[in-house]
């Protein structure tokens, strides 16, 4: 059972820029999470300054499953079609640290103690950053609905905040999860027939191309990315090996060696500290910012495959107008359907319009500002690699 | 002698069928040797068969040693110091120098003697004022398919009045380096000196360069062994004893070298070490010294201790090795993933940005290419060679305590003659006793000198293992300096990719 409370500053800053307008009628943030076997329990806390709630203050206690029902909720919504709805948070993830752990209990004999502990020492860091960033990704995605001007007044969004109760969301019954797994063939198929379509609109058809063409090498992006930091941790944890190794020789030498493998020892333990800052920095900066992107992408063709199949429907309304013109029959409704239609789809274009222009301008800021700061990252980190490693090979030549 | 006159009978034909299946024919030769031994043992020495003691067989495995270099056409130059002389000298055979009747094949050896040497400085410690480089390059295919082999350019640059010349290089092949290990090691191992081992055959990596692919991992093996036979040489002729050696001295000389076919894995000599081998570690199990000195006992355990531990650094630098090798590929990948989605983005300064991220990781894998070479070469290597040596400087322990062994056998022979000798008093036998007392005065001085050795043995290790233990402490530093060097200039070339880097972020608009 591990808790969190946020401590230093830095966590605040997130690592995924959001653009949020700084207005103070709806701040949310979550200060606390409870670990529990298998779920993760976090406190969401709302200040706000708005009359639609009952207090200015307060605050709830939430799980996974509440945020992918109000993601869920968002989105089959017909009102917000025209809108990207921010990405759901991915499920919190331990299993990467918990079979590392695993491995570690088993090869406990093998290793002496001090590396031991400090094997242990870097898992349950690991694990801490999962923790932290788990809490993160949920943190953002209540911010981003806070900070959308349709988005924040939905009232299920105001459920989620205030209701101090459990929610006790139903999970979904089988018939349900196989509906949504149908549901999302039958999306993606139609995806696939959609994207043949030519859009009249210059504006649309432009961003579709796009959008398919980089979802695509975004995800390969963020694959790749993942397994360059995970190899980077790797070479961080030989180094605690090796260390671990250089002092058991050191203690059984009696020449003037010894001094020598034992500073080679402490700097390779302080490089290891170092390396694993390297690694993990550039998973938050880098391949986070990727993932959290690659999920937004999505959303982004999710709107602009609503907008198509309200095309669709419009085009549908039209024949069916035209049949029942042919027919005289039921012509007044059919005339009504196809100026609904048209309705749905030119609002669909208006909005859609408008959230891919604020996307774009979003995503190059987060490029930006997460480049910047891992370039700067890895400055400081080689920097200090570098004055460690001055120093000691100072000292080792002094001698 | 026979024996000599059936090779000097043996024709020009036959002699090139004898090259062609000299590997059989060794063992064909040796055991009618043998044969032809125990025959004169049994005949003309007048003794039974069950009279035949170990000794005696222990003289015969000697003897096929060196029969069987006999037999394999290799004539190498052997000083034969038969530790276990019995007084047989005459059987052992000839000690001066055999004339070589050596058909050197006209691929075997290129003397290459035009081109200059590459530096590579290594410092002599000893009082004399001299200086000996020696480099070990430009290996070359020679042959093809699976008779191919590599040679390498050993080039020496000297002051040494020793030498005839002050730079000159010759052409070696892999198992010259070997056959100059095995006549190191007969020569000195009784004395206790610590031989540096050659580096490990290795039959897979031979066969691929053999075959003749050309990739990247066959010209690695190649390097790895290039370096690893620089090393070994460097190590020899930092050892004042072995500097000294003619047959180092002819080794780097000497523009062909008659082949060391004695080395080959599958030869008879082979088989035989693997023997003499197991009966070496039975002995050891067997046999419980009465150790006088601590300073053994405990620097015996002492090298124990630290090979276990250095042999798990190497596994630990080992993975380090690959784990390093996998951020690189990983990195590549990445960088080419990032170029690709940098070519889609519609953003330009994004765009380009994000196209020279692709160029400072691709620069980046790289850098960590050349960090694990670094790696392997500067660290792996080095406790590679240091297993070896350890395992070299156990080896000279076990020979003292072989030494000790024969000083107590020929205790107790001493002891039995005399014994004989009581026995053939009583029972008035006149003749038989003067060959008793001569019996006695011979294996007097015999026990006198197993002494004399066992202490010299003795002496001589004490001073080899601190000479040892000083250049290991060097060697060490050496290395680990150089390895923190390369991570300190990888770590700057680090800051100046990512600096380079930094303002074209900095212009995405």
């Amino acid at each position: 059972m591990t808790s969190l409370s946020q401590d230093c500053d830095k966590e605040k800053l997130r690592s995924v820029s959001v653009d949020l307008n700084n207005d103070s009628s709806l701040l949310i943030d979550i200060p606390d999470a409870l670990c529990e076997r298998d779920k993760v329990k976090f406190t969401v806390h709302t200040k706000t300054t708005l009359n639609s709630f009952q207090k200015p203050d307060f605050s709830v206690s939430r799980q996974h499953e509440d945020f992918i029902w109000l993601h869920d909720t968002l989105v089959e919504t017909e009102e917000y079609a025209g809108l990207i709805i921010p990405p759901a948070p991915p499920k919190p993830d331990f299993e990467s640290p918990r079979e590392k752990m695993h491995k570690l209990g088993e090869g406990e004999a093998t290793m002496t103690k001090e590396e031991y502990t400090k094997m242990k020492q870097e898992l349950e860091a690991e694990y801490l950053a999962v923790f932290k960033k788990t809490v993160q990704v949920h943190e953002i995605f209540l911010q981003r609905l806070s900070s959308h001007p349709n988005l924040s007044k939905d009232r299920n969004f105001q459920i989620f905040l205030e209701y101090d109760q459990d929610l006790s969301v139903r999970r979904k019954n089988a018939k349900e999860m196989f509906g949504g797994f149908f549901k999302n063939m039958v999306k993606s198929a139609d995806e696939v027939l959609i994207s043949g379509i030519k859009d009249v609109d210059e504006f649309f058809e432009q961003e579709k191309t796009f959008l398919l063409d980089y979802f695509s090498k975004i995800k390969d992006s963020t694959a790749k990315a993942e397994k360059m930091t995970r190899s980077h941790k790797n070479v961080a944890d030989d180094y605690i090996h090796i260390s671990a190794t250089l002092n058991s020789i050191a203690a059984d030498d009696n020449t003037a060696l010894k001094q020598h493998l034992e500073k080679f020892a402490e700097l390779l333990e302080k490089l290891r500290k170092v390396e694993g800052r390297v690694a993990s920095d550039q998973e938050l900066k880098l391949t986070e910012l990727l993932r959290y992107y690659m999920r937004d992408i999505q959303a982004a063709k999710d709107l602009l495959y609503r907008r198509a199949r309200a095309l669709a429907d419009y085009e549908n309304s039209n024949k069916a107008l035209d049949k029942a013109r042919l027919k005289s029959k039921d012509v007044a409704q059919a005339e009504e359907n196809q100026k609904q239609c048209l309705l749905k789809f030119d609002k669909l274009s208006e909005s859609g319009k408008k959230e891919l222009t604020s996307f774009k301008g979003r995503r190059v800021v987060a490029f930006r500002k997460n480049l910047i700061e891992m370039a700067e990252l890895e400055i400081k980190h080689a920097k200090n690699s570098i004055s460690l490693l001055q120093g000691c090979i100072e000292l080792l030549k002094v001698n | 002698m026979q024996v000599h006159r059936d090779r000097i009978l043996i024709k020009k034909s036959e002699q090139i069928w004898i090259e062609d299946n000299r590997h059989w024919l060794g063992w064909v030769e040796t055991f009618r040797i043998l044969l032809v031994f125990l025959r004169q043992q049994l005949v003309y020495n007048y003794k039974k068969v069950w009279e035949l003691d170990p000794g005696d067989v222990l003289g015969c495995a000697q003897m096929l040693i060196f029969f069987m270099f006999m037999s394999s056409d290799a004539t190498v130059e052997l000083t034969l110091t038969a530790p276990n002389s019995r007084g047989r000298k005459e059987i052992i055979g000839p000690t001066e120098p055999l004339s070589t009747t050596v058909n050197t094949h006209g691929k075997l050896h290129v003397a290459n003697t035009s081109n200059k040497p590459s530096e590579e400085v290594e410092e002599e410690e000893s009082g004399d004022t001299f200086e000996l480089n020696i480099a070990v390059t430009n290996p070359e295919k020679m042959g093809d398919g699976m008779n191919a082999y590599m040679t390498y350019k050993v080039s020496t640059q000297t002051t040494l009045p020793a030498f005839r010349s002050k730079t000159f290089s010759v052409r070696r092949r892999f198992s010259d380096f070997l056959g100059l290990y095995e006549k190191l090691s007969v020569k000195y191992n009784l004395m206790g000196c610590i031989i540096p081992p050659p580096p490990q055959k290795s039959v897979v990596g031979m066969t691929k360069v053999k075959v003749g692919k050309e990739d990247p991992s066959s010209a690695e093996f190649v390097e790895k062994r290039r370096a690893a036979l620089e090393r070994y040489l460097q190590r020899v002729v930092s050892h004042p004893a072995l500097l000294q050696d003619s047959d180092v001295q002819e080794f780097l000389e000497r523009e062909e070298l008659p082949r060391a076919v004695n080395t080959q894995a599958l030869s008879g000599s082979g088989f035989l070490k693997m023997i003499n081998k197991a009966s070496d570690a039975v002995n050891k199990m067997t046999i419980k010294m009465n150790e006088s000195d601590n300073w053994f006992e405990s620097k015996l355990q002492e090298v124990e201790n630290e090979e276990q531990l250095l042999r798990r650094l190497h596994a630990s630098v080992d993975s380090l090795v690959n784990h390093r090798k996998e951020l690189c590929s990983n990195t590549a990948m990445f960088a080419k993933s990032v170029a690709m989605l940098g070519s889609s983005e519609e953003n330009s300064a994004l765009s380009r940005a994000l196209s020279q991220l692709a160029e400072v990781e691709d620069k980046l894998e790289q850098l960590h290419q050349e960090q694990a070479f670094s790696d392997f070469f500067t660290l792996t290597e080095l406790l590679a060679d240091y297993l070896r040596l350890l395992g070299a400087v156990r080896g000279c322990f076990e020979q003292r305590m072989k030494a000790w062994q024969r000083w107590q056998e020929a205790q107790s022979t001493l002891q039995k003659k005399r014994e004989a000798e009581a026995k053939l008093l009583w029972s008035n036998k006149p003749d038989k006793l003067q060959q008793a007392k001569e019996d006695i005065t011979e294996w007097e001085a015999k026990v006198g000198q197993c002494e004399r050795d066992f202490e010299r043995i003795s002496s001589t290790l004490r001073k080899e293992v601190h000479r040892f233990e000083k250049e290991k402490c060097r060697d060490f530093k050496h290395h680990i300096v150089k390895y923190l060097e390369s991570l300190l200039r990888s770590q700057h070339r680090l800051v100046k990719c990512w600096e380079a880097f930094l303002p074209e972020a900095k212009a995405i608009v």
